[in-house]
């Protein structure tokens, strides 16, 4: 199994499940109206050039996210094979 | 005792759309989270009764601390209220469905109304709504309040329900229930009334968005995207301008002139050069202004502006701001005002202020007005687009140096910046239509409003006293102009053009009605004069100082309620006043210098 990353290092393409959210309590309640909370399996869909958002799928739901910001997200990476 | 009922729910779920939908009002709609900043109300018919319904800004939970969020808890929480309309997009039934369980703690009756049902249909999702009603104790609907699918049978139930509850109730004191309970409850809910196939192909958007968020493409498909609008705009708009300008010259030659012809020259002059002249050539912009703001309404119920946010959202965290600040630039282009308000999204008090530093440069239609009048009277048809476009070019240039000035307080703090990028959507002719409606009314209200005691009062300063020449030194006008010539002479600003510009400190839309009675002429008259007596150096400098100068008293007013601070709208003021000075000064004599 690969080992846990936090969001901002998951590669594009790539998907897997958030372990957990280490966020002030606002922005934690913010993250899960918009579908970002432990358990969730979520898709990196793209990120932008010069240190922009990334773009993330979870559920029906796509989001952009700042790196910085994802960076306190830690994922379990899905096996490669499992991405769809 | 009247009946009142909210619309709650999260940023886009279609409830403004909804809102229209039911009253027949004009609530804006556009598919960017966060465009219904403020309250609106409305009545409809439900039954035999009238009932106000009330439009709120879209919140995530009950815990937001935005400020538009804000505004629609504070309302929820202290109004009495006989019930809420929950409006959920059922495409996300699965994380939305969570401020439903959030807000029954509130003790209100409440109506869940599932939207975008056409939407859901199309991606295979399916709900049974029957297993909802009975799991959450409520009534439940599937609509689509954009093709009105479902808003007949909305309504009967809402007639119904509104009967079981009569009287208006005051929420409860907030005794939020944990979150962990409801996501236990929500997951059983979910497993029983949700069916999401579970192989979803690429939607249209992801093959949009393949190129329009291209990471090399993605910004000059933007620039491309901003020039087609605009030329698809002068296309058709300009055309229809001249042949409204032209259809205005004859109405005033052929039979206005002969009416006034027995009135003393005072007052026909007052009527026809003064009123006709100057509110016609204002007027002969409606169609180019109707088709601006229609190409606008496309772009934002497109879902492009989320896009934009995430191109620009880069460039503009350097700046100590976010990609909303950038996307608000562009609501400015049709009017500064709601713009300014749209900041309110925002988090970060430093950064909304920042932000609405930025959006006086945002060159809006009023402005738009003068320059293509401007551009189209001096500069050849091949240059004119050109120069429009630099224009163009210097607000985004000015709005960003603005903002890096301010880096210093804003950088050290960014908020966070989390946002939905809704799907693409197609606006509907019906909407169209609509919005084509509310703009002309807007602007045609204008034109009859202050836009005619604006021109009136130019036409007195210009006059009087009757016995000199009209807009002579010996004129009001003249005096004034006098006065304030040491100002406008380094700019190559003549003293004519110095008055409209005080009267465009008031409102831009007045400045070519005041230009056109200082010079007794209007439409292509008009143009024909300022060519003459303009070369391109002088023109450009003017236009720079429009630009730049302050957008309007409204926007300045809003910028002091907003902020709420004296100080702020000063210091935009002063700051605009100030660039808009040097800008043309450093411009005007560095062309003089090297064109002669
Ligand atoms: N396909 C589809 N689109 C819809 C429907 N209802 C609304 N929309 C679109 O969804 C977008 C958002 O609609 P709004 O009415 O502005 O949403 P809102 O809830 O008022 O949004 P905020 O004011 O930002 O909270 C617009 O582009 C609408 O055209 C619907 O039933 N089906
Ligand atoms: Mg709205």
């Amino acid at each position: 199994m690969t080992p846990p990353c936090p969001l901002h290092t998951l590669p594009v393409g790539r998907c897997g499940t958030i372990l957990s959210i280490d966020a002030p309590a606002e922005l934690a309640a913010r993250m899960r109206a918009l579908g970002l909370q432990p358990g969730r399996r979520i898709k990196v869909i793209r990120r932008s050039p010069f240190q922009g958002p990334i773009q993330v799928r979870a559920g029906q739901t796509d989001l952009m996210i700042r790196r910085a910001e994802a960076a306190i997200i830690q994922m379990q990476p899905c096996p490669e094979v499992e991405c769809v | 005792m009247s009946k009142r009922i909210a619309l709650v729910g999260m940023p886009n779920t279609g409830k403004s759309t909804l809102f229209n939908r039911l009253t027949g009002a004009g609530a804006k709609v556009g598919n960017w989270p966060g465009l219904t900043v403020e309250l609106l109300s409305a009545k409809l018919l439900l039954g035999d009764g009238m009932v106000e319904l009330v439009d709120l800004p879209g919140l995530h939970n009950l815990h937001g601390f935005s400020e538009d969020e804000r505004v629609a808890r504070r309302f929820v929480e202290t109004q009495p209220l006989n019930g809420i309309l929950v409006v959920l997009n059922t495409t996300q039934l699965e994380r939305q469905l969570a401020l439903v369980l959030q807000m029954k703690s509130l003790g209100l009756p409440m109506f869940l109304a599932l939207n975008m049902a056409d939407e859901a249909k199309h991606r295979g999702i399916r709900v049974r709504t029957e297993h909802l009603e009975a799991q959450l104790g409520m009534p439940v609907r599937l609509i689509s309040a954009k093709h009105g699918q479902g808003v007949p049978e909305l309504k009967q139930a809402l007639t119904a329900w509104l009967r079981e509850h009569p009287q208006t109730t005051h929420a409860s004191a907030i005794a939020l229930t944990e979150d962990d309970v409801i996501e236990d409850t929500l997951n059983d809910i979910l497993s029983d009334s949700l069916h999401i196939p579970i192989c979803l192909s690429p939607t249209r958007t992801d093959r949009v968005d393949q190129w329009l968020l291209h990471p090399w493409l993605g910004i000059p498909l933007f620039l491309l995207i901003m020039l087609a609008v605009f030329q698809v705009v002068y296309g058709i708009g300009a055309p229809l301008q001249e042949g409204l300008g032209w259809l205005l010259d004859e109405v005033k030659t052929l039979w206005l002139a002969p009416l006034v012809a027995g009135l003393p020259a005072w007052a026909s002059s007052f009527l026809l050069e003064g009123l006709y002249d100057g509110v016609g050539t204002v007027m002969s912009f409606l169609p180019i202004i109707v088709a601006f703001f229609l190409a606008m309404a496309v772009v934002e119920d497109s879902g492009y502006l989320a896009r934009a946010a995430f191109l620009m959202d880069a460039l503009m965290a350097r700046l100590g701001l976010d990609g909303r600040a950038f996307v608000m630039q562009l609501m400015g282009f049709g009017c500064n005002v709601p713009a300014m308000m749209g900041t309110r999204v925002m988090r970060g008090r430093a950064q909304r202020i920042a932000a609405m530093m930025m959006i006086p440069f945002s060159l809006c239609s009023a402005r738009l007005q003068v320059f293509l009048f401007f551009t189209t009277a001096v500069f050849s048809p091949r240059a004119a687009p050109w120069v429009l476009f630099s224009l163009y070019v210097m607000s985004f240039l000015l709005a960003f140096l603005t903002a890096w000035l301010m880096r210093g307080r804003t950088r050290h703090a960014l908020d966070p910046l989390l946002m939905e990028l809704p799907p693409y959507r197609i606006p509907t002719l019906a909407a169209l239509a609509r919005q084509a409606f509310r703009e002309s009314g807007h602007f045609l209200s204008q034109a009859g409003g202050f836009i005619i005691l604006g021109v009136a009062l130019v036409w007195f300063l210009t006059h009087v006293p009757l016995d000199v020449p009209p807009a002579s030194p010996a004129t009001l006008a003249g005096q004034i102009a006098a006065w304030i010539e040491p100002v406008f002479t380094p700019l190559g600003i003549d003293q004519l053009l110095s008055i409209a510009l005080l009267f465009g400190f008031v409102a831009k839309e007045v400045v070519i009605g005041a230009l056109a009675v200082i010079y007794g002429a209007g439409g292509d008259e008009l143009s024909g004069l300022l060519a003459q007596r303009l070369d391109w150096i002088q023109a450009y400098s003017f236009m720079l100082f429009t630009l730049i100068y302050t957008p309007c008293l409204s926007t300045l007013a809003t910028l002091r309620s907003e902020s709420g601070s004296d100080r702020v709208m000063w210091a935009s003021l002063a700051w605009s006043l100030g660039a808009a000075w040097l800008l043309s000064f450093a411009f005007y004599q560095t062309a003089r210098a090297l064109f002669g």
